[in-house]
């Protein structure tokens, strides 16, 4: 569960203070799937790297999984995110040299489970997101950007995360991808994952149960869909 | 991270782009190897030097003349003074202890003939305690006897060089005439080989009685050096003191300083040739090693590319949970696995080009122990050196920036 009370983010350039986030407060509950939209410039980006423990707030209060965030280290946040949080990317981020299999193992190689484990892990986050076995052993940049991304989506399932944040994950996809993207999202959501999701289309939030509309650093809207 | 973990991700990261790891390592390859080479060469240099000063004696002291001076002063230069004798030699051989032998001798080169042949060759009189002072073993025939010298007679040793010189390799010379200045001598020995090149040759000179040599040869009375041999280590700094002391009385010289007579030590040559050669291998060892600092700037150049290269990949590690330590330890590990690889390659080549080496020069190399543990703590403490930067600044990475980097 995700509750932020008053989060600011303020960055200081010389002598002009930049505030992206004002005083910002949301809560949001386990299970949920929320779009947090918004134009580019918004703060949506920034919002979603404070939730995802990437980064620290100026001000505000962050309670994340009822625990105080706020003044924790590096390397208790590091822990945090491995333990509880998994992410996708626009640009997907897979190791190109590396084969698919290997991609999804990664989180793991910072955790404490076994070597055997692992790669059971690994192929069931692969069937979960519907990536033919035939594709396993290839290396990353041998698949289209649609199969990259549920190979991405497979690496953030397979520490077993509460929370998984998707930033922009169709922004780099074709129509027909993003909709498979999406589904795999929804179907990860029935199995009761919280799923937090920045985007700026509005057709890719319509698939979000609640949408946060963000502008200049302030909630402008936030409604049930 | 587990180290086994670790390891898998150095591996695959070396062995992603082989032509520039290996490229990188060569810098480090070279520099080992010539450090490793050198040191090699030093070594055999050293050993080669310090025998060949062991086979002139053993436990030796050698009394040279002093300097010649003038009544204004002036000085002619060590070893100018006649001031040696024979009877100096006796007086020592009658008066100290601990020693094994005494040998005076008086030497010169002389165009020497024989059936038709002709050399020029180096002519040593001396004396029979000469073979014991200066290790000559005999290889046919016998050494001048004493009764030689007190004869004044007109023998002569040839060493194996000479012998071929004059006679033909192989043949047995013993009972033939030779010609040493209009003078003629019967062979009656040959020496083995000691091995040795220079012009102090041992191989190729001719020894015959020092009284002969003084009577027919060169004339006078004085000896160009006494050589002593101690009865062992232990003793030769006493007998050297002795026989200055002895020798100081009978030339009736009251101040040390201004003797007309100087010691040399055998021990001391052998630590003067090894402290030049150490001195040399180190100077040698120093300069490759300037090639091991290039080699190890090589690998942090590649480190810091490689750190620009996978910054999204070290902002991906970063937000799924790598702790700063972990990213710092893969790439300060990776800039380590380099250096070593070099390194282990380094002391191969080393080895290779040091066994090369010996079959061409005359000097036989010896790789140490020591100096294989050396080039392995040399590359890896290169590698942390120059891996240490770049892997901090790997690890600084904000991971948000880093995940954004193109």
């Amino acid at each position: 569960m995700i509750e932020c009370q008053n989060i600011t983010k303020a960055y200081q350039t010389g002598d002009i203070s930049t505030t992206v986030l004002n005083k910002v407060s949301l809560k949001i509950k386990d299970g949920e799937f929320v779009a947090i939209v918004g134009p580019s410039g918004s703060g949506k980006s920034t919002l979603m790297h404070i939730l995802g423990l990437l980064d620290t707030a100026t001000s505000g209060q962050y309670f994340f999984d009822n625990q105080d965030v706020i003044k924790l280290s590096d390397d208790s946040l590091a822990d945090l995110r491995r333990e509880k949080i998994g992410f996708v990317f626009q640009a997907f981020n897979l190791l190109p040299r590396a084969t698919i299999l290997r991609n999804v193992m990664l989180p793991l190689v910072y955790s404490k489970i076994p070597e055997n484990e692992r790669e059971d892990q690994a192929k069931k986050a692969l069937n979960e997101v519907g990536l033919e076995k035939d594709h396993w052993q290839k290396l990353s940049n041998q698949l289209s950007g649609g199969q990259m991304q549920r190979v991405a989506i497979a690496r953030s399932l397979v520490n077993n995360p509460s929370i998984i944040f998707a930033d922009e994950p169709t922004g780099n996809l074709a129509t027909q991808q993003s909709e498979i993207v999406m589904e795999t999202f929804k179907k990860l959501n029935k199995q009761g994952r919280t799923i937090i999701l920045i985007t700026h289309e509005h057709d890719i939030a319509e698939n979000a149960n609640r949408i946060i509309s963000i502008r200049d650093g302030i909630i402008e809207k936030d409604e049930k869909n | 991270m587990k180290f086994n973990d670790l390891l898998k991700e150095i591996f695959w990261a070396i062995s992603g782009n082989k032509a520039r790891s290996s490229l990188t390592i060569l810098g480090i390859v070279i520099g080992i190897a010539s450090v490793i080479a050198l040191i090699s060469l030093g070594q055999g240099a050293k050993n080669a030097i310090s025998s060949s000063i062991q086979s002139i004696g053993s436990n030796l002291i050698i009394v040279t003349p002093g300097s010649q001076r003038s009544g204004f002063g002036l000085s002619a230069g060590r070893g100018s003074a006649q001031t040696l004798t024979l009877a100096d030699a006796e007086a020592i051989k009658q008066q100290i202890s601990n020693i094994n032998g005494v040998a005076p001798e008086v030497s010169r080169r002389y165009q020497v003939t024989a059936a038709g042949q002709n050399t020029n060759t180096n002519v040593i009189g001396t004396m029979t305690d000469y073979q014991t002072v200066r290790n000559i073993n005999i290889d046919t025939g016998s050494f001048i006897s004493d009764v030689q010298v007190t004869g004044d007679a007109k023998v002569a040793v040839l060493g194996p060089t000479t012998r071929d010189d004059l006679f033909g390799a192989g043949t047995d010379p013993i009972g033939k005439t030779i010609r040493i200045n209009s003078v003629n001598f019967k062979v009656v020995g040959v020496t083995k080989s000691k091995g040795g090149s220079g012009f102090n040759n041992p191989d190729d000179a001719i020894y015959i009685p020092i009284s002969t040599a003084q009577h027919f040869l060169s004339g006078g009375n004085s000896v160009a050096d006494i050589s002593v041999s101690a009865a062992d280590q232990s003793s030769m700094i006493a007998v050297q003191d002795d026989i200055s002391t002895l020798l100081l009385a009978r030339h009736k010289i009251s101040n040390s300083a201004s003797a007309d007579f100087s010691l040399m030590n055998q021990n001391d040559i052998v630590s003067a040739a090894s402290s030049v050669t150490s001195t040399f291998t180190t100077l040698l060892a120093g300069i490759a090693s300037i090639s091991l600092l290039v080699g190890g700037i090589g690998i942090m150049n590649m480190m810091l590319t490689t750190v620009t290269e996978r910054t999204r990949e070290i902002g991906l590690r970063k937000a799924i949970g790598a702790k700063k330590s972990d990213i710092s330890r893969q790439f300060l590990l990776e800039a380590i696995m380099l250096t070593f690889l070099g390194g282990a390659f380094g002391i191969i080549l080393g080895y290779l080009v040091s066994l090369i080496l010996s079959r061409l020069i005359s000097i036989q190399g010896q790789v140490t122990v020591s100096s294989i543990l050396l080039a392995f703590g040399v590359s890896a403490a290169v590698g942390i050196i120059f891996g240490y930067y770049p892997a901090r600044r790997a690890a600084g990475l904000n991971p948000i920036e880093a995940l954004r980097y193109e």
